[in-house]
C-alpha cells in the first residue's frame, strides 16, 4: 500500500465533507427560495445575486452570536450533544457511490474510485451510523434542563425506534431485490429496472419513514416550533445550534442520496458507462429532486400530532412494509422457481394492492372518528 | 450534577392537583412569550407526559388600561383608544363604540352610512377571520396558509387605508356617521376584491379542509358541549360552532342588518373543525352581504347633520360663523350626553362585543366598560383541553381565535 492510496481517501474524504457542508449552506438558500416561490415571497434576494451570499452571511451571524450555556444544564453533555449529532450526518455519507466502478476514472496515472468507502455490507453502516444521531438529540434535550427540550427529546426518540424498523424492512426490500448490502452492487442491479418500478410501494414507505428519520415535516415533532418552541435545541444558540442545523440538512442531503441509491437508480443514468463522471450529475440530479420533495411536504401540509405519528408508524407503516417484504421475496422465489423473469410482475401488482388496502384503512378510521365525533349530541 | 428535580409549584399550590406537588406530574409553564399563545397569553400547564391535567390561563400582560383612559377623553377622542382593543377588528370596534355613543345621546344615523359600516364591518370580519385561519393553519404546522391568508388580508387593509388613510387604526366610523364619504375608487376596489375573494377561499380549503393530517388534527378536539359554552358566556363562531344559533346580525339587528339575505352558519359537533367550518362559512356570507350592500349602496349624506353632535365639515368653516364656533366647541369641550347608562353591543368577528356607557352629563363618559368576546371565549379553554394533548391546545387556543388586546384591555 502506498502512501498516494492514503492521499487519495483524505482527499476524497475532505471532498465529500466540503460537498455536505457547503450543501448545507446551499440548501438552506434552496429551501429559503422555494418556500418562498410556494408561498408567493421572494425570499433571500439582498445578499448576492438571487440572494447567493445568504448562507455565509448567517454563518458569520451565527459564528459571532454569544453562546450561552444555562446554568443548570449538564455542562459537558450539553457541549457534546451537538457533536454527537453532527459526526454521524457526515460520516453517514461515506459509502454512498456516485459513480460506477467500470470503466476506471484515472487521475494521474492513479485509479480514483468514486466513492469513500466501499463496505459490503453498506446498508448495515447506514442503518447504524443513523440511528446514532437520535443519541445527540436525546442528550441534547435532556442536558439543557429544560422542560421544552426535554419533551422534545423525547418525542424524538420514540418516533426514531417506531420508524427505524419500518425503515429497515424498506432496505430489507432492497437487499432482496438486489441479493446485496453493498451499494455498489444495489446500483448495479437496477440497470434495467429502477427499485421504485419494481416496488413502488416500498419507495414510498422509504420515503415516509425517511422523513420521519430526519425529523423533517409533517414529522418534525421534536422541533415543533408552535408547540415546543423549537424543542430539543431550544437552549442552544450561536454555533452549537447552528451545528444542530447543519446536522438536519445534511442529513436531509445524505437520505436524500440514500433514497437516490437505493430507489432512484443512484449514479445510473444515459451513458454513464461511458463517461463515469456523468454518474455523479445524475445523482445530484436525483438528490435536487428529492430536496425538492421535502421541501415541498413541508410548504403544504400540517404536522401530524404526536400519537397519531406513533399509531401510523406502528399500525400502518410496519404492517405494510412487513407486507412488503413478504410480497417482494415471494415474487423472487417465484421468478426463480418458475425460471421466468416476468413473474417479477407480481412484486408491484401486489405491493400496490397493499399499499392501496393501507390507504383505504387510514381513510376507513378517519371517517370512523368523524361519524363517531359528528353524532348529534 | 445540579439538581433536576425542581417543583415550583408555590403560588399555584390550590389550582394544580395533588400529584404535582408530589412531583409526578409536570408543571409547564407556556407563554407569555410562547409563539402559539396569540400574543402574551400565559398559560400554566400540568403535564402528565405530553396529556393536560390542569390548565390554569396567567392574563394581563398587555394590560393598557383603555377603559379608564377613555374615560378621561371627550367621546368623539375617546374613539381612537377603541382601535387597540381588538386589533384585527378596528372597524367593528369603531362600530360599537360610535352606536354605543349614538344610542346615549340619540343620534340618527343616514341610510348610506349605514350602508357603508356594514360593508367596512363585513369586510373587517373577512379580514379578521384571515388572520384567524392563517395563524390556526400556521399552529397545526401548515406553514403556507399563514401567508396566502396574509395576502389577501393587504386587499382589505389596502381599502382601509383608501377610505380613512390607515390601514389599522381607522377611527372612520364617527358618532353620527362617517368621518367623510368613501373615495370613488372604493367600488371598484370593494369589486376587485369580491371578485377574487370566493376562488381563494376554494384555495384554502382545498389545502385544508379535506387534508387526512388536518382532519387528525381538528376532528373531535376540544368538543365544547352547548350548555358549557352558554354557562361560560362563550359567543360568536365558537358558540355557533357547537349548536346554538345566536347572532347579534339576525338576532337583534343593527345598522340595517336585517335588509341583506344571509345565513348564519350552525354546527353542532362544537369540536375545533366545527369551528373551522364555520368560520370559512362565514366568510362565505360576508363576501355575499358586502356585495349586496354595494349593490344597493343609497345615496346622501354620510353623517347626521345634528350640529350638536357632529363637527362640520371644512367647507362650511369659511363661510359660516355658526360652524366655526361647532367645530371649536366640539373639538375643545366636547358635547355633553345626558345622564344615563346604556348598553349597546355588536356582533364581531369573535362574539358579541358589547360597549357599556354611562354618561354623566358632562362631555366625557362617566364609566366605559367592554364586554369584549376573547376574555369569555378563552374562560372556556382550561374546561376543554382536559385530557388532550400539548398539540391539541395549540390547535385549540387557535380555534378559540382570541386576541390578547381583547381579553386585557
Amino acid at each position: 500500500m502506498d502512501w498516494v492510496i492514503w492521499l487519495i481517501w483524505i482527499v476524497k474524504g475532505f471532498f465529500l465533507a466540503m460537498f455536505l457542508l457547503v450543501g448545507f449552506a446551499y440548501l438552506t438558500w434552496y429551501e429559503r427560495r422555494a418556500l418562498a416561490r410556494i408561498q408567493v415571497r421572494v425570499g433571500p434576494n439582498r445578499a448576492g445575486p438571487f440572494g447567493l451570499l445568504q448562507p455565509i452571511a448567517d454563518a458569520v451571524k451565527l459564528i459571532f452570536k454569544e453562546e450561552l450555556t444555562p446554568a443548570k444544564a449538564y455542562k459537558i453533555v450539553f457541549f457534546l450533544a451537538p457533536i454527537i449529532t453532527m459526526v454521524p450526518s457526515i460520516i453517514i455519507a461515506a459509502v454512498i457511490p456516485w459513480g460506477p466502478q467500470e470503466p476506471q476514472v484515472k487521475l494521474f496515472g492513479y485509479t480514483i474510485s468514486l466513492y469513500v468507502a466501499d463496505i459490503n455490507v453498506g446498508v448495515l453502516y447506514l442503518m447504524s451510523i443513523a440511528s446514532i444521531a437520535v443519541y445527540g438529540i436525546v442528550l441534547a434535550g435532556w442536558s439543557s434542563n429544560s422542560k421544552y427540550a426535554m419533551l422534545g427529546g423525547l418525542r424524538s426518540t420514540a418516533q426514531m425506534i417506531s420508524y427505524e424498523i419500518t425503515l429497515g424492512l424498506a432496505f430489507v426490500t432492497v437487499i432482496l431485490l438486489a441479493g446485496s448490502m453493498r451499494m455498489l452492487d444495489i446500483v448495479e442491479a437496477q440497470r434495467s429496472w429502477w427499485f421504485v418500478v419494481i416496488q413502488p410501494v416500498g419507495a414510498a414507505v422509504f420515503l415516509i419513514a425517511v422523513l420521519a428519520e430526519v425529523n423533517r415535516a409533517p414529522f418534525d415533532m421534536p422541533e415543533a416550533e408552535q408547540e415546543l418552541t423549537a424543542g430539543y435545541h431550544a437552549e442552544y444558540s450561536g454555533m452549537k445550534f447552528a451545528l444542530f442545523f447543519m446536522a438536519e440538512y445534511q442529513k436531509m442531503i445524505v437520505v436524500s442520496a440514500i433514497a437516490a441509491t437505493v430507489f432512484f437508480g443512484g449514479y445510473l443514468g444515459p451513458f454513464v458507462h461511458r463517461w463515469p463522471l456523468l454518474g455523479p450529475i445524475y445523482m445530484l440530479i436525483k438528490i435536487i429532486i428529492l430536496l425538492f420533495g421535502m421541501i415541498w411536504v413541508r410548504a403544504t401540509w400540517p404536522r401530524v400530532r404526536y400519537d397519531r405519528l406513533m399509531a401510523f408508524g406502528w399500525k400502518v407503516m410496519l404492517p405494510l412494509a412487513l407486507a412488503i417484504v413478504f410480497i417482494t421475496g415471494f415474487g423472487i422465489l417465484l421468478a426463480q422457481e418458475l425460471g421466468d423473469p416476468i413473474y417479477l410482475t407480481v412484486i408491484p401488482a401486489a405491493s400496490i394492492v397493499a399499499g392501496v388496502i393501507a390507504v383505504i384503512m387510514v381513510n376507513r378510521a378517519l371517517t370512523r372518528k368523524r361519524i363517531l365525533s359528528y353524532e348529534p349530541r | 450534577m445540579p439538581d433536576l428535580q425542581e417543583i415550583p409549584v408555590g403560588e399555584y399550590k390550590h389550582l394544580v392537583s395533588e400529584r404535582a406537588l408530589r412531583g409526578e406530574t409536570m408543571l409547564l409553564n407556556m407563554g407569555p412569550q410562547h409563539p402559539s399563545t396569540h400574543g402574551v397569553l400565559r398559560l400554566v400547564l400540568e403535564l402528565d407526559g405530553e396529556t393536560i391535567i390542569t390548565c390554569i390561563p396567567d392574563i394581563g400582560f398587555l394590560h393598557t388600561g383603555i377603559e379608564k383612559n377613555m374615560e378621561a377623553k371627550t367621546y368623539l377622542k375617546a374613539e381612537v383608544m377603541s382601535d387597540r382593543l381588538d386589533y384585527l377588528n378596528t372597524m367593528g370596534n369603531n362600530l360599537a363604540y360610535v352606536m354605543a355613543v349614538e344610542k346615549l345621546v340619540e343620534l340618527d344615523v343616514p341610510p348610506r352610512a349605514q350602508a357603508i359600516r356594514v360593508i367596512l364591518t363585513e369586510l373587517q370580519r373577512i379580514a379578521s377571520h384571515l388572520i384567524w385561519l392563517g395563524t390556526s393553519g400556521l399552529d397545526v404546522g401548515a406553514m403556507s396558509m399563514f401567508l396566502y391568508c396574509f395576502r389577501e388580508r393587504e386587499y382589505v387593509l389596502d381599502i382601509f387605508e383608501l377610505v380613512s388613510g390607515q390601514r389599522m387604526m381607522t377611527t372612520y366610523f364617527r358618532p353620527g356617521g362617517l368621518w367623510r364619504d368613501i373615495p370613488v375608487e372604493f367600488e371598484a376596489a370593494v369589486r376587485d376584491f369580491l371578485k377574487m375573494f370566493p376562488k381563494r377561499v376554494d384555495q384554502y380549503e382545498e389545502l385544508l379542509t379535506k387534508n387526512p393530517i388536518f382532519l387528525d388534527r381538528m376532528l373531535a378536539i376540544g368538543v365544547l358541549p352547548g350548555e358549557v359554552a352558554l354557562q361560560h358566556g362563550v359567543t360568536g363562531p365558537m358558540l355557533r360552532a357547537s349548536g346554538v344559533e345566536w347572532d347579534l346580525r339576525k338576532a337583534r339587528p343593527y345598522c340595517g342588518y336585517e335588509q341583506y339575505d344571509f345565513k348564519v352558519p350552525v354546527r353542532t359537533e362544537g369540536d375545533t373543525y366545527a369551528r373551522y367550518l364555520v368560520r370559512i362559512q362565514e366568510m362565505r356570507e360576508s363576501t355575499s352581504i358586502v356585495e349586496q350592500a354595494l349593490n344597493k349602496l343609497p345615496m346622501g349624506p354620510v353623517s347626521s347633520d345634528d350640529r350638536k353632535f357632529v363637527p362640520p365639515p371644512r367647507s362650511e368653516l369659511g363661510v359660516s360663523m355658526e360652524a366655526l364656533i361647532h367645530h371649536f366647541k366640539l373639538w375643545t369641550e366636547g358635547f355633553p350626553a345626558p345622564k344615563g347608562s346604556i348598553y349597546s353591543a355588536v356582533e364581531s368577528p369573535r362574539g358579541e362585543l358589547g360597549v357599556y356607557l354611562e354618561g354623566d352629563g358632562g362631555p366625557k363618559p362617566y364609566r366605559i366598560h367592554w364586554r369584549t368576546p376573547s376574555f369569555d371565549n378563552l374562560s372556556v379553554v382550561p374546561e376543554i383541553v382536559k385530557g388532550h394533548l400539548v398539540a391539541d391546545l395549540v390547535a385549540i387556543l387557535a380555534s378559540t381565535d382570541i386576541v390578547l388586546g381583547d381579553i386585557d384591555r
